[in-house]
């Protein structure tokens, strides 16, 4: 289990723009972190930083993890579990697929009793290409749940859901960071949960 | 089942699923190999002559058509950012899914390819020297490509570049397996050519990993 996530002076740059300098921050074991800012501040570069896509261009990020500090991106990775703001979901395959393909490729048992929790049990046998919008970011929603990782790195994680969905989303951070997970997550939205807040204001040139 | 097996028998699905990939080089194959000895006519010695290299190109050509899809279709649409994170290292990520490109078009061309070498009148030898050559030259064609597919998969247009960056690469793989067929048509037995294929294969696969992964790393942090 993941103690805590350190940034530490983290700067980021895509292209000739550098969207933040300097960037420090800490969340601990069951807490969540908001990053606010407009649209291109940097919050979706800051998440794939974070899990280790993108390199920064200075600082490091760094997890303490039974008591011992790494700031190696691929372990960090391990610990990663995403949601982007694409849902990573195949037209032809059905949604008992889908789910039992990221169970097994994560490591974890399908359990898709999961499909039940995010509404979607009616539809665990039709191929995802039928599916709406809202009914696909479920579909992710059940897959980051039955990846079982502690460190949640959510990319507008209400976008698409209808209300009750975003109860539902509201109900598993909550859950998430009662059971020692960390969130860190991109929101123009409040998250309904007592969380720091990290806006980043965009860069200048 | 291993993570490694799950990506692979998800691929393979995939592709057999969608009908862009085992079927779409599969009758690319048989409609070249089919328009060819119309266009040549029927002199069947000169037919027997070229089956070797025509078959091997075509064979090429046929399982270049899906290869720009192989990281593509996961980049787009965001699978291969969780793929990346998954307790699995690219290099056997990339291993995967070159098998599975493999096992969904190389695989079929060479059990077709017999058939095939029928209309060109190859002697059964020389049929067998063809198949011979393409089951081991045709994993050589899929991990080659897979470098190429993971250097362009955020191109749009990369099914362009695609064939530029790795046919040059592959030549060695048509010089060989058309020139074991013909070392059997000219009666020495094609068994050099087979061996220089089978070399340049394993080479291919147990380097084309760790450069294909590389290319997608590079990709996912642009």
């Amino acid at each position: 289990m993941i103690t805590s996530l350190t940034a530490e002076k983290l700067t980021c740059a895509r292209g000739e723009r550098r969207l933040f300098d300097g960037l420090s921050f800490t969340v601990k074991a069951g807490q969540a972190l908001a990053v606010e800012g407009a649209n291109g501040a940097g919050k979706t570069s800051l998440l794939r930083l974070l899990a280790g896509f993108l390199a920064p261009v200075a600082g490091r990020v760094v997890t303490r993890q039974g008591g011992r500090d790494s700031d190696d991106a691929e372990m960090r990775g391990r610990l990663v579990g995403w949601l982007g703001h694409q849902d990573g979901l195949k037209p032809q395959l059905t949604v008992r697929e889908q789910l039992v393909f990221y169970a097994a490729l994560y490591g974890q048992r399908a359990d898709t009793a999961m499909l039940e929790q995010v509404g979607l049990a009616r539809q665990a046998d039709l191929p995802c290409r039928y599916l709406s919008a809202g009914q696909r970011r479920r579909l992710a929603l059940a897959r980051l749940l039955v990846s079982q990782r502690p460190l949640w790195l959510l990319d507008e994680p209400f976008a698409a859901l209808d209300t009750s969905g975003q109860a539902l989303v509201a109900q598993m951070m909550v859950r998430h960071c009662g059971a020692g997970g960390i969130i860190i997550a991109a929101a123009h939205e409040p998250l309904g949960l007592s969380n720091e807040s990290l806006v980043l204001s965009g860069g200048g040139l | 089942m291993s993570p490694f097996f799950t990506l692979l028998r998800r691929d393979a699905r995939l592709a057999a699923r969608s009908g862009g990939g085992a079927a779409l080089a599969l009758s690319f194959f048989a409609l070249v190999a089919t328009l060819v000895p119309l266009g040549i006519g029927a002199d069947l010695r000169l037919l027997a002559r070229v089956a070797g290299g025509i078959l091997w190109v075509a064979a090429v050509l046929a399982a270049l058509l899906s290869l720009d899809r192989l990281f593509q279709g996961d980049y787009e649409d965001g699978s291969l950012e969780l793929i990346a994170l998954a307790p699995l290292p690219l290099e056997l990520t990339a291993l995967a899914k070159l098998l599975a490109h493999w096992l969904t078009t190389g695989l079929p061309l060479t059990l077709l390819s017999p058939v095939l070498a029928l209309m060109f009148n190859l002697p059964p030898p020389a049929t067998a020297m063809l198949f011979v050559s393409l089951l081991l030259g045709t994993p050589a064609v899929s991990a080659v490509g897979a470098i190429g597919a993971a250097l362009t998969l955020s191109l749009k247009r990369g099914g362009l570049i695609l064939p530029l960056i790795i046919l040059p690469l592959l030549a060695p793989v048509v010089i060989f397996g058309a020139g074991s067929v013909a070392r059997v048509l000219d009666g020495f037995g094609g068994t050099g050519a087979l061996e220089l294929l089978a070399a340049f294969a394993s080479a291919a696969l147990l380097l084309s990993p760790f450069a294909a992964a590389a290319g997608v790393r590079l990709n996912l942090g642009s």
